[in-house]
């Protein structure tokens, strides 16, 4: 797939929460193909900490407005800076990169998605090609508290949405893999994102049931485009670079002791 | 060579990475990724850390191994017309000269760059280019193997540059690059631990700039074969930084990473620049400083 480095322009700027950001961009060109589950490459200007391009997913390509939406939580000075963008502002990225999340294997599968924190971001566009090409996507979100939980709206507009919240303030109390939905159903495959720790506890509950499980992975990475071999992970083929042969990874590729 | 831009390696992959956002043939010259006699794994993650203006890495020279390259990645480059040259890395004299000799057999490979400098591999590349008689020996076995341009690459982390590159010019090198990363070192205070997995690694960037330039001038004054300049460059005047000290040809490495379409901003830059100081050519400015 063609990769453009390229100014977008800034739609819109929402504020989901204190520490989050949702930048809308936009072109005077019909945005390129892009899968669900690739992600972007994002120049941060005025920030003289910040040095390299930062990897942030695509939440969602919104093509009737022709709008790509990064959904951006605040760590640290870059992601602050893209926060602090102004609606006209343009906003240089190179993408789509990476592989993405896999297509419809059959028509009627059963998909689970289940995200944590800001690991939800890609969910919502894979949600929506899933459920437009015949799939059944469920979502499971994790958050820290109701006020964590990002998109909710959007994600009970294409498919049921399962909560777990670590203080009980909102669907069942506690992590992701305790939700009574894994007890009670059984899905055709999973997709991941969010912390590793969460991932994989996920991955073990895909081993113990015998599902397909993909995760997607945020190494650090410099060049994003498996130039520079920073990004790598260990897996069954040796160090790959996750900015290329991934950013999703079969479970069963990887070396993850579980 | 049209241009006297060429990318560095490490930086820019084979070069089909970038086939999207450059056409490639306007570059001068792409020095493609390390290659060494056997396939190496290269360092565990993480292998890269920011700062300020720059970053560093311990890759470890991660590679498929020169069999390979001649086999797959040649075949897929072969015809880039542009000059496609191959950095050559090693453990022993005799794995340089062996991974030399089979880059000598490919046709469309017009020079190597020997990385005598590599300051991310225990016991590999650094310890001959650390010293003027472990440069010479490399470059000696490695060019009687080798009829075609040789270019070898210094690491500023030496007490003289300019000996290592008079050694090496001495040993039949046609031209050096310089310069490799420095070596360096980041901390995460609270883990209490270095950040990246061999605790030090190679810095690059803009950051290193001003070093890359002093070290071009000394070597420019020891030496009387052409010098390619590279550390931080990222515009064209840092380019013409480079020219001025001394260096005919640069290359531009982590720049890449900002933005993957630099080298041809880069050797435009330097032609508008050349035209508005009336000169006709690189080679006019290369090594005139004033006084
Ligand atoms: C493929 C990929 C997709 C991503 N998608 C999103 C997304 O959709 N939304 C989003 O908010 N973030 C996403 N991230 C993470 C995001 O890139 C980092 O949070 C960002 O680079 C931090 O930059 P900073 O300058 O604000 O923080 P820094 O000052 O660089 O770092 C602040 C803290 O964040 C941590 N951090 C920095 N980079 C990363 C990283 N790559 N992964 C995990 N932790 C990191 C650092 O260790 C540090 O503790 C993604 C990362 C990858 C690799
Ligand atoms: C990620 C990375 C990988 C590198 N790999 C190599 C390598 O394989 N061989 C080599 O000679 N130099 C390697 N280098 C060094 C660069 O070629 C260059 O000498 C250095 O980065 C300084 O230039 P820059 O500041 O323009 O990046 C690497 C640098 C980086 C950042
Ligand atoms: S970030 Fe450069 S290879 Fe992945």
């Amino acid at each position: 797939m063609k990769k453009y480095v390229k100014d977008l322009m800034v739609a819109a700027v929402e504020f989901p929460h204190e520490c989050y950001v949702l930048l809308k961009l936009t072109d005077s060109e019909p945005l390129p193909e892009m899968l669900p589950g690739q992600f972007v490459e994002v120049k941060v200007e005025g920030s003289p900490k910040t040095f390299l391009r930062r990897p942030i997913s695509i939440n969602y390509v919104d093509r009737e407005n022709n709008q790509l939406w990064l959904l951006i939580k605040k760590v640290g000075e870059g992601t602050q800076k893209l926060a602090e963008l102004k609606v006209g502002d343009k906003l240089n990225l190179v993408f789509p990169l990476g592989n993405g999340f896999s297509s419809v294997q059959e028509k009627g599968e059963k998909v689970l998605l289940v995200g944590g924190g800001v690991g939800v971001a890609p969910l919502l566009d894979y949600g929506k090609y899933l459920k437009d090409n015949g799939a059944s996507p469920v979502f499971l979100l994790g958050a820290r508290s109701k006020s964590d939980l990002l998109e909710q709206a959007l994600f009970k507009a294409i498919a049921p949405v399962y909560v777990t919240t670590e203080d009980g303030s909102e669907g069942e109390k506690g992590f992701v893999t305790q939700h009574t939905l894994l007890e009670k159903e059984r899905f055709d495959r999973i997709s991941v994102c969010g912390p590793k720790p969460m991932m994989m506890s996920v991955a073990r509950y895909a081993k113990a049931t015998g599902t397909p499980c993909e995760v997607s992975l945020e190494n650090m990475m410099a060049c994003g485009l498996g130039a520079c071999l920073c990004c790598v992970e260990k897996t069954v083929k040796g160090n790959v670079c996750v900015c290329k042969e991934g950013p999703v990874f079969d479970i069963n590729d990887l070396t993850w002791n579980i | 060579m049209k241009n006297p831009v060429m990318t560095a390696s490490g930086t820019f992959g084979y070069g089909v990475e970038f086939a999207d956002f450059v056409n490639l043939e306007d570059i001068g010259g792409i020095i493609v990724k390390g290659t060494t006699l056997q396939p190496r794994e290269g360092n565990d993650y993480p292998r890269m850390v920011e700062m300020a203006s720059g970053m560093l890495n311990c890759v470890g020279l991660q590679n498929k191994g020169v069999d390979y390259f001649c086999e797959h990645i040649y075949p897929e480059i072969k015809d880039i017309q542009t000059n496609m040259i191959v950095n050559v890395s090693g453990f022993s004299i005799d794995d340089y000269a062996e991974c030399a000799a089979r880059i000598n057999a490919l046709d469309n490979i017009p020079a190597i760059e020997l990385n005598i400098s590599c300051p991310n591999v225990k016991h590999g590349g650094m310890a001959f280019g650390v010293t003027p008689e472990g440069a010479s020996a490399v470059v000696k076995a490695v060019r009687e193997v080798y009829q075609k341009t040789l270019i070898v690459k210094l690491s500023p982390n030496v007490t003289s540059i300019a000996d290592i590159a008079l050694a090496v010019q001495d040993a039949g090198a046609d031209a050096v690059s310089l310069i490799n990363t420095i070596m360096g070192m980041v901390i995460d205070i609270e883990k209490r631990k270095p950040v990246l997995s061999i605790a030090t690694g190679g810095m690059s960037g803009p950051a290193v700039k001003p070093v890359a330039v002093r070290c071009v001038w000394q070597v420019a004054k020891a030496v009387h074969i052409p010098i390619v300049g590279l550390g931080g460059i990222m515009t064209a005047e840092d380019a013409i930084e480079f020219f001025l000290a001394g260096a005919s040809a640069i290359e531009i490495g982590t720049a890449n990473f900002i933005d993957p379409t630099i080298t041809v901003k880069v050797a435009n830059g330097i032609n508008d620049w050349l035209d508005r100081h009336g000169c006709k050519s690189v080679n006019e400015i290369v090594g005139q400083l004033d006084g």
